[in-house]
């Protein structure tokens, strides 16, 4: 036992190690890719006509006279004191801004991963049981057109269709114009805010708007969740276990999903926090079709302009999540899988 | 990969010619298998329109892709021009056709930069093993901890935009699973006899992975490099849309519907076709993918 005990924390540190590893080298990453780029940070700051003294400086101040290796360390320093620069868009500390904007993707992202789930597992489990037969072909053209779209651009036919057309869901944004404001800010989860301050008409508004870049970015996931619950499911039903529990004369539906598919929940987990992870790539495009306030837009306004403060923590920050979602998944399963003890 | 180890057998025998007309015969069995199905049937199909599409592009288009017709602009589809016109009475259709030869300038140069990376990277790494492979598989995660569309972003942020960058923005990013490919595969061949005959004739490391090693990696890295097209295309479009790639007038997809998304509302078909040329294209290959995973598929073997 306390082998096993020891065996475990081993494994624990191992995996801290390499955590650390890895976020040193995306720390070495963004500082060289910062640092790599044509546009002058100095030019920037003090305008296109600013005397030379004024650059100079600047210059010195951004500490850009210094060596290589000794900008890396101020930059170290920086990270760890959680000091990541100001926005020149917005002259706010980077973090704040990210922290802001966080919020309204977080919540695209978790209704999308809602959508792709709902609709990925079932197909999955469906395209199992049919393998072979025209619903599994039907089902993977269906899940491979939703991985296969331009997500920015299906977004924009489906609001010329769904909302400039029919009608049926908000436009672009959070919530309508109107209700801009309306609502103080405590979480900027605007859901969760609108309940809060018991606004029901803009609660109704922003659900409206949720809708359609939500279903968009879950359908666009859930190719990837119908391939791997496909191919869970077909591992369990080859076993034996299987054909037992239909000689024993259960129904085919409670084989299939109080058996077989009771045996694949510990890693569809997993699965759906890879998923969640990769949708922040989506998110990126679809804000920008739907006007959404989050951190993809934020990410790409400061991209047209060179704000290099900003984009080089956005993308730490998203490495960050991939890192923190890959570790979720893992610990996951080592909670979930009783044989992993 | 029971195909490898086929012609990685017949390899040891000195003659040339037979793996050669083996792995023909191969490539003939999987493309007749492909065929059978419909849907990578469709994959290949609308791949070899995009190559021909691409290669008789001014005979197919019918009107110059950047001539401008201030008289006709905004026009619908019609007889005259099948796509309608843009903004600036330039022929919709002419300039899909000539955004696949970008599309295709895309997917071949992304091939020939991410796969011999990958390559060097995975069968050195799976080589040589020990630190090599540690140092270099660190290098590999930390470049797999992004999604490829948020690290295409940052590079092309820090290169400045064009088409040029954005490739080699993606070529940046994708050869990491390719790495991680070769290296599993150089690992299954490290102990094989032959390798082990070539390291006692003398032969340098340098070279046995030139001679014995990659071409055992090459059929699964090509096949893997077709897998991972599909989000090539797609971030490359992505790119084009942000204004982060090909920059107007060139008529890349991506682009064309980032311009063609101020007139959406009235001229729906501005964006419509440049976009449904992009999805018919990544779903192609992923169609075609999809196929490729079930014919190498080893409990599939027997029925081909």
């Amino acid at each position: 036992m306390p082998d096993l005990i020891r065996g475990r924390i081993g494994g624990v540190a191992g995996q801290i190690g390499s955590i650390a590893v890895t976020l040193f080298g995306l720390l070495i990453l963004t500082f060289v890719i910062g640092r790599v780029m044509p546009t002058d940070p100095v030019r920037a700051i003090v305008g296109e006509d600013a005397t030379r003294e004024v650059y100079e400086t600047v210059y010195r101040q951004l500490g850009l006279d210094r060596p290589m290796w000794e900008q890396f360390f101020v930059y170290l320093k920086d990270v760890a004191t959680l000091d990541f620069g100001t926005s020149i868009r917005t002259g706010q500390p980077v973090l704040n801004d990210i922290l802001y904007v966080l919020p309204a993707t977080i919540e695209l992202a978790t209704f999308a991963i809602i959508f792709g789930a709902g609709l990925g597992i079932p197909l999955g489990v469906m395209a199992a049981v049919h393998k072979d037969r025209w619903p599994d072909h039907l089902i993977r053209v269906f899940s491979l057109s939703g991985h296969s779209m331009p997500i920015f651009w299906t977004g924009m036919i489906a609001l010329l269709v769904f909302y400039a057309q029919l009608g049926w869901v908000g436009g672009s944004g959070r919530m309508s114009q109107f209700y801009i404001g309306l609502v103080p800010e405590k979480t900027n989860f605007l859901l969760i805010d609108s309940v809060l301050a018991k606004e029901w008409d803009v609660f109704r508004s922003a659900l409206n708007h949720i809708v359609l870049p939500a279903s968009l970015l879950g359908y666009s996931s859930s190719a990837y969740i119908t391939r791997m619950t496909r191919s869970f499911m077909l591992d369990q039903l080859g076993q034996e276990y299987v054909t037992t529990a239909r000689v024993k004369g259960l129904s085919n539906r409670q084989t299939i999903w109080r058996h077989a598919f009771g045996n694949i929940r510990v890693q569809l987990v997993t699965i759906i926090a890879l998923a969640y992870g990769a949708l922040l790539e989506g998110a990126v495009l679809i804000e920008t079709v739907f006007a959404w306030p989050g951190f993809g837009q934020y990410l790409t306004s400061n991209l047209l302009i060179g704000d290099m403060n900003a984009v080089m923590t956005c993308v730490l920050v998203v490495g960050v999540i991939f890192i923190a979602l890959n570790i979720l998944s893992d610990l996951l399963y080592r909670i979930f899988d009783p044989r992993t003890r | 990969m029971s195909m490898s180890h086929q012609t990685a057998r017949s390899s040891t025998s000195a003659t040339t010619a037979r793996p050669r007309s083996q792995s023909v015969q191969t490539a003939i069995n999987i493309l007749t298998f492909l065929l059978k199905s419909p849907t990578s049937a469709f994959g290949i199909v609308v791949l070899a329109l995009l190559i021909l599409t691409a290669i008789f592009a001014p005979l197919i288009a019918g009107h110059d892709p950047y001539m401008q017709n201030l008289e006709n602009t905004l026009s619908p589809p019609s007889a005259a021009h099948f796509f309608g016109t843009d903004e600036l009475g330039r022929d919709i259709f002419a300039r899909i056709v000539h955004g696949s030869r970008i599309t295709l300038t895309i997917i071949f140069l992304v091939t020939i930069t991410v796969g011999p990376i990958g390559l060097f990277v995975g069968t050195v790494a799976g080589y040589f093993g020990g630190k090599t492979d540690v140092v270099l598989m660190r290098v590999t995660d930390i470049f797999l901890s992004f999604p490829s569309l948020i690290l295409s972003l940052a590079f092309v942020a820090a290169l400045g935009p064009s088409l040029n960058n954005a490739i080699i923005a993606i070529s940046l990013t994708a050869w990491p699973p390719i790495a991680r490919l070769a290296r599993a595969e150089t690992m299954t061949f490290r102990g094989a006899d032959y390798i082990s005959a070539a390291r006692l004739q003398g032969a340098s490391p340098a070279r046995i992975i030139w001679k014995s090693i990659v071409p055992m990696c090459l059929p699964s890295v090509l096949i893997r490099l077709t897998l991972n097209m599909a989000t090539v295309i797609l971030t490359a479009a992505g790119l084009g849309f942000l204004g982060l790639g090909a920059q107007p007038p060139m008529p890349e997809w991506g682009a064309m519907i980032a311009t063609g998304r101020r007139y959406m509302i009235d001229s729906w078909w501005l964006v419509t076709f440049p976009g449904l040329a992009i999805l018919c294209v990544s779903l192609a290959f992923n169609l075609l993918g999809d196929g490729l995973r079930d014919a190498l598929d080893p409990k599939q073997m027997t029925k081909r």
